[in-house]
């Protein structure tokens, strides 16, 4: 598939927002002390955060201003149900801001936060794991890792909050959740690369045209310029390239971030938390990137051959 | 629980209602009637006229226009329902050429049709055909990511999903004869490879076509239940033997 970056940043954003957001929820419901203004400051990025990608998500959309009917198909598409609880998942946010400006904030809405991050990433995931042709989505890993891959980078970016405010007692806590997160993102990612690795695609261009010959090739697509079929379904990078990006992401968004949250919690300094959120973001972006264009969509048996 | 205020909004919305509303299909409800199109591959000498009339029809007409884009330059490009494509089979010198026409095979179970945000993809309950209403769709593309065949193209003008219609402002035209109230793909086939009915009447052309002539659907690995269906080559055994 062709790796639309709006969907890039969307997904990445908000992911490390929902991220984020788990990480306070949890030290709130927890008793994990933190240092006064520190909740509504992470608040602030997590929101500023979730609204970049909902702007992003917009940019996607051929006609925006139509933007407000997308809610209506809950019932049957996963993007339907995305775009409800996404803004959902905002105001949700807004509102524990607005409280502990007010004071204290009450006890369910971090215990509802929680579940409400999950959701949003069940049904972003899904958008994508439920189309049963793409064989390499249409996989319950699909689901593990962008809920994990998600919490990683919030927990990362957590940490990094916490050593630019001066929380030591927060990185302390939440740097050793942010190394499990990514560890284990890390291997269910990898399994997800393995499963791929070894896919073999159920249609082939004989089950595609219906003409039983073992030898089958095309001719031409019916075309000789470009169409959308040719433009949409196709990341138009080398193999090359593929491969470069496969091992670029592995260490920017595991590897790396994962020998530098080490090196923070053996040091018990602050500035490799910095870089490991510094490092993961293009990470982040890269991971994404390969996740569409790994995707091979059958309706690309069709266009193969200009002429 | 929605349905409320979609029924609240939609004379707004949608100002002139057409005389006979459209009832939409549910997902998985058997329809008593289903257009298709039938195409015999035995025939189809690859000439692109379908394309052609195809394009005309659609871009003057009420799924029109239909974008091009850069239409004299180096790589123009633009929006089609129909493409007609050519595959070799077998080794030299038993090799065969087969001419393709594909477009939108109208599934009986189409997996763009839930996956759409708005509705403004649907399924017509009365016929079966697969369309887009052009004044809902939003242009995300999910749709056409969700159809296993490449049918449906973003138009880039108009920024709205589009695909074939099977012809629906033409076929029900009273205005026109009856001999062309068929799809302009099919009125434009000079060697009659496409066939045009009712794949749920048994007496039909296309059904007898398909039972006799051993039509088969596309990719029936996906259980979509294509309506359109193709029926293959068969050796034409030499004359005066």
């Amino acid at each position: 598939m062709h790796p639309a970056f709006s969907i890039l940043f969307f997904t990445t954003l908000a992911g490390a927002a929902q991220g984020l957001v788990v990480l306070l929820a949890l030290c709130v419901l927890l008793g994990v002390p933190l240092q006064p203004g520190f909740l509504p400051m992470a608040l602030v990025v997590a929101g500023l955060l979730l609204i970049a990608g909902l702007g992003a998500s917009f940019l996607h959309l051929g006609r925006k201003e139509r933007a407000w009917r997308a809610v209506l198909m809950w019932r049957t598409s996963w993007m339907s149900r995305e775009v409800i609880v996404l803004p959902a998942f905002i105001g949700l946010v807004a509102l524990w801001w607005f409280s502990v400006q007010l004071g204290e904030a009450p006890r369910w809405l971090p215990l509802l936060l929680v579940p409400a991050a999950l959701a949003l990433w069940y049904c972003t995931a899904m958008i994508y794991a439920c189309l049963r042709f793409i064989e390499e989505w249409a996989h319950p890993l699909t689901v593990v890792n962008f809920i994990l891959i998600g919490l990683s980078s919030g927990l990362v970016l957590g940490c990094a909050l916490a050593a630019l405010a001066g929380d030591a007692d927060l990185a302390r806590v939440a740097s050793p959740w942010a190394l499990a997160a990514t560890l284990v993102a890390w291997f269910t990612r990898h399994l997800t690369l393995r499963r791929n690795a070894g896919l073999r695609h159920r249609s082939t261009l004989q089950s595609a045209t219906g003409i039983r010959a073992e030898r089958l090739v095309q001719k031409s697509m019916g075309m000789s310029a470009g169409a959308f079929n040719t433009r949409e379904f196709f990341h138009g990078a080398s193999q090359l390239a593929l491969k470069n990006i496969r091992l670029a992401f592995i260490g920017l968004c595991f590897m790396l971030p994962a020998l530098l949250l080490v090196w923070a919690m053996a040091s018990q300094t602050t500035l490799p938390l910095l870089l490991a959120a510094l490092v993961q973001a293009p990470g982040l972006i890269a991971e994404r990137w390969f996740f569409f264009a790994q995707a091979r969509h059958p309706q690309s048996l069709y266009y193969q051959v200009v002429s | 629980m929605i349905q409320w205020l979609k029924d609240l909004l939609q004379p707004a919305l949608n100002a002139p209602a057409p005389a006979t509303p459209t009832v939409r299909a549910l997902p998985g409800e058997t329809l008593a009637k289903q257009l298709a199109l039938v195409i015999d591959l035995n025939v189809c000498v690859g000439c692109h006229a379908c394309v052609t009339s195809c394009k005309q029809w659609n871009t003057s007409g009420a799924a029109g226009p239909l974008a091009d884009e850069n239409a004299y330059g180096a790589n123009p490009t633009g929006t089609f329902f129909n493409r007609v494509q050519t595959y070799e089979s077998g080794s030299f010198p038993a090799t065969e050429t087969i001419h393709f026409p594909k477009s939108c095979l109208h599934c009986e179970d189409p997996p763009c049709v839930p996956v759409c945000p708005t509705g403004a993809s649907y399924k017509r309950k009365e016929d079966g055909i697969v369309l887009v209403d052009y004044d809902k769709c939003i242009g995300c593309k999910y749709c056409a990511w969700a159809c296993p065949y490449g049918a449906r193209e973003l138009d880039e003008e108009r920024q709205v999903m589009t695909k074939c219609t099977l012809c629906v402002d033409r076929i029900y035209d009273d205005l026109l004869p009856p001999e062309d109230r068929k799809p302009a793909c099919v009125k434009a086939c000079p060697t009659g490879a496409r066939l045009f009915g009712d794949v749920k009447d048994p007496d039909s052309e296309v059904s007898r076509a398909i039972r006799e002539r051993g039509g088969y659907a596309l990719m029936p690995e996906w259980e979509t239940q294509p309506a359109n269906q193709y029926l293959p080559r068969r050796i034409t055994p030499p004359s005066g033997h």
